[in-house]
């Protein structure tokens, strides 16, 4: 028994090692799954106010940027009002209006942390369940595809990038519709996807655009990117093309929240029709 | 010890908590604000933070020493969103600590050499030590957050980038807070 103890003070820091080193993988792995993570992560309190202030500081410094954006973004949007369109068939006249019924809603909220530079990243905003935000909702900018809400709380959400090893968005090519797997590429490069999964008979174009599929979180044919490259690597008998992305992740402002009115219905009729076989 | 002695060394002793204190906070705020938006290629991350543990006092016991490496990384894990991550690697950080300090530095000189700092311990053997510690700590910390063999080839040029950051950075910081040898 003295023996034993001896020896554990004799290489005492080895024991405190193993000790340490087996917490700290127990609470990796135990939270590596994320959304389980509610206590160490940028959605607690501490530190979700901490990156908030130190935020309001940094909004400053790219003022322009998100001014230019902005403005480029409500022309777009004015582009598609009814009065800026010419009505070029007498049928569209008669279309009533109460048939159309709001399918997607949109969220504004301000990105208040953001990584870009690492495997796995993620993306905290300063809005949460109170303003309507919910888990799995997907998220958008004026340019492009940003990710999906993975952890809600009270004022704050986490989304979790496009630049994520384990995200994975349905894409379609948007002139022919031929529909792939959207991922990121395996170099971390923030302005670089990869489309994957695209059936052989289709024949992708550089310069063409990749926009959501109808089977995602998102509106159809919100862009990715535009090809840059057509003979990305793997693929075997599918076909891989490398994107540029369309949003800039370095530089992230304000994100819009999308709210698929029908997402619920959707996933429950989904869920009855697996149950059923 | 008798009375005469006894005040000096409290004093000196809450210094130097004093001083580790302000240092662990400039360090975790500089990694978490500034730092961590740094990066060159998507190659070279720095992880400064390290330094924190790197020049704890020599005299610092074992169990304290693993504690602090294990808090340090768990402050830096909730603003990085990886819970026990960098605690991991801090941890393994401690481990070569130790062994690479009962290696290298005889007991005995601990009355003149409390830190292991660039002013007191020389050029050479402060440069070996934080190329060691640091290669270390980015190895287990890179490789645990891909946490796959697929990409070792990127991961380790990964490694030792980001290394060669910190590296540089350490010893900017150990230059610019270098202090004549005060020999007695």
């Amino acid at each position: 028994m003295r023996n034993l103890w001896i020896f554990i003070t004799k290489y005492n820091a080895f024991f405190l090692f193993l000790i340490f080193e087996i917490s700290s993988l127990l609470i990796y792995i135990k939270y590596n799954s994320f959304q389980k993570a509610s206590f160490i992560n940028s959605t607690s309190k501490v530190t979700g106010t901490l990156y908030s202030q130190v935020d309001a500081l940094k909004e400053y410094l790219s003022l322009k940027e998100t001014n230019d954006s902005l403005a480029r973004e409500n022309a777009k949007l004015r582009g598609q009002l009814k009065v800026s369109m010419y009505v070029d068939s007498v049928e569209k006249h008669k279309v009533n209006d109460t048939v159309y019924k709001q399918q997607y809603s949109y969220i504004v909220a301000k990105v208040i942390n953001n990584s870009f530079n690492k495997r796995s990243n993620y993306i905290t905003i300063n809005r949460g369940s109170r303003d309507g935000i919910q888990k799995d909702m997907g998220v958008i900018t004026g340019a492009g595809v940003v990710g999906q809400v993975i952890d809600v709380t009270d004022h704050l959400a986490i989304i979790q990038s496009v630049l994520h090893k384990n995200t994975r968005f349905s894409a379609m090519l948007a002139s022919t519709k031929d529909i792939g797997s959207f991922v990121w590429g395996n170099d971390l490069d923030p302005h670089r996807g990869v489309l994957i999964d695209i059936q052989n008979n289709a024949q992708p174009k550089i310069g063409e655009t990749v926009v959501t599929s109808g089977y995602s979180l998102f509106p159809t044919g919100i862009p990715f990117g535009k090809i840059t490259n057509l003979h990305a690597k793997g693929g075997g008998l599918l076909i891989n093309v490398e994107v540029a992305l369309a949003v800039d992740f370095t530089k992230l402002q304000y994100v819009y929240v999308v709210n698929n009115k029908f997402a619920g219905e959707q996933t429950g009729l989904e869920a009855v029709q697996n149950k059923n076989e | 010890m008798n009375k005469r002695d006894w005040r000096p060394y409290k004093t000196k002793m809450s210094r130097t908590i004093l001083v580790n204190l302000a240092r662990f906070i400039v360090l975790v705020f500089m990694q978490v604000f500034l730092l961590k938006n740094i990066t060159f290629y998507n190659l070279a991350t720095p992880y400064f933070y390290i330094l924190f543990i790197l020049l704890l006092p020599f005299e610092v016991p074992n169990p304290l020493l693993f504690v602090l490496a294990f808090v340090t990384g768990l402050c830096i894990d909730a603003f990085y969103d990886t819970p026990g991550l960098h605690a991991a690697a801090c941890v393994v950080l401690a481990l070569v600590r130790v062994l690479f300090i009962s290696i290298t530095v005889q007991k005995d000189g601990f009355d003149n050499e409390p830190e292991p700092t660039l002013s007191i311990m020389g050029f050479r053997w402060f440069f070996t030590y934080v190329l060691i510690l640091t290669l270390f700590h980015h190895f287990f910390l890179l490789n645990l957050e891909v946490f796959s063999f697929s990409e070792i080839q990127y991961t380790l040029s990964r490694v030792v980038l980001s290394s060669l950051f910190t590296v540089f950075l350490i010893l900017i910081s150990g230059l610019l807070f270098f202090r004549r040898k005060e020999r007695k």
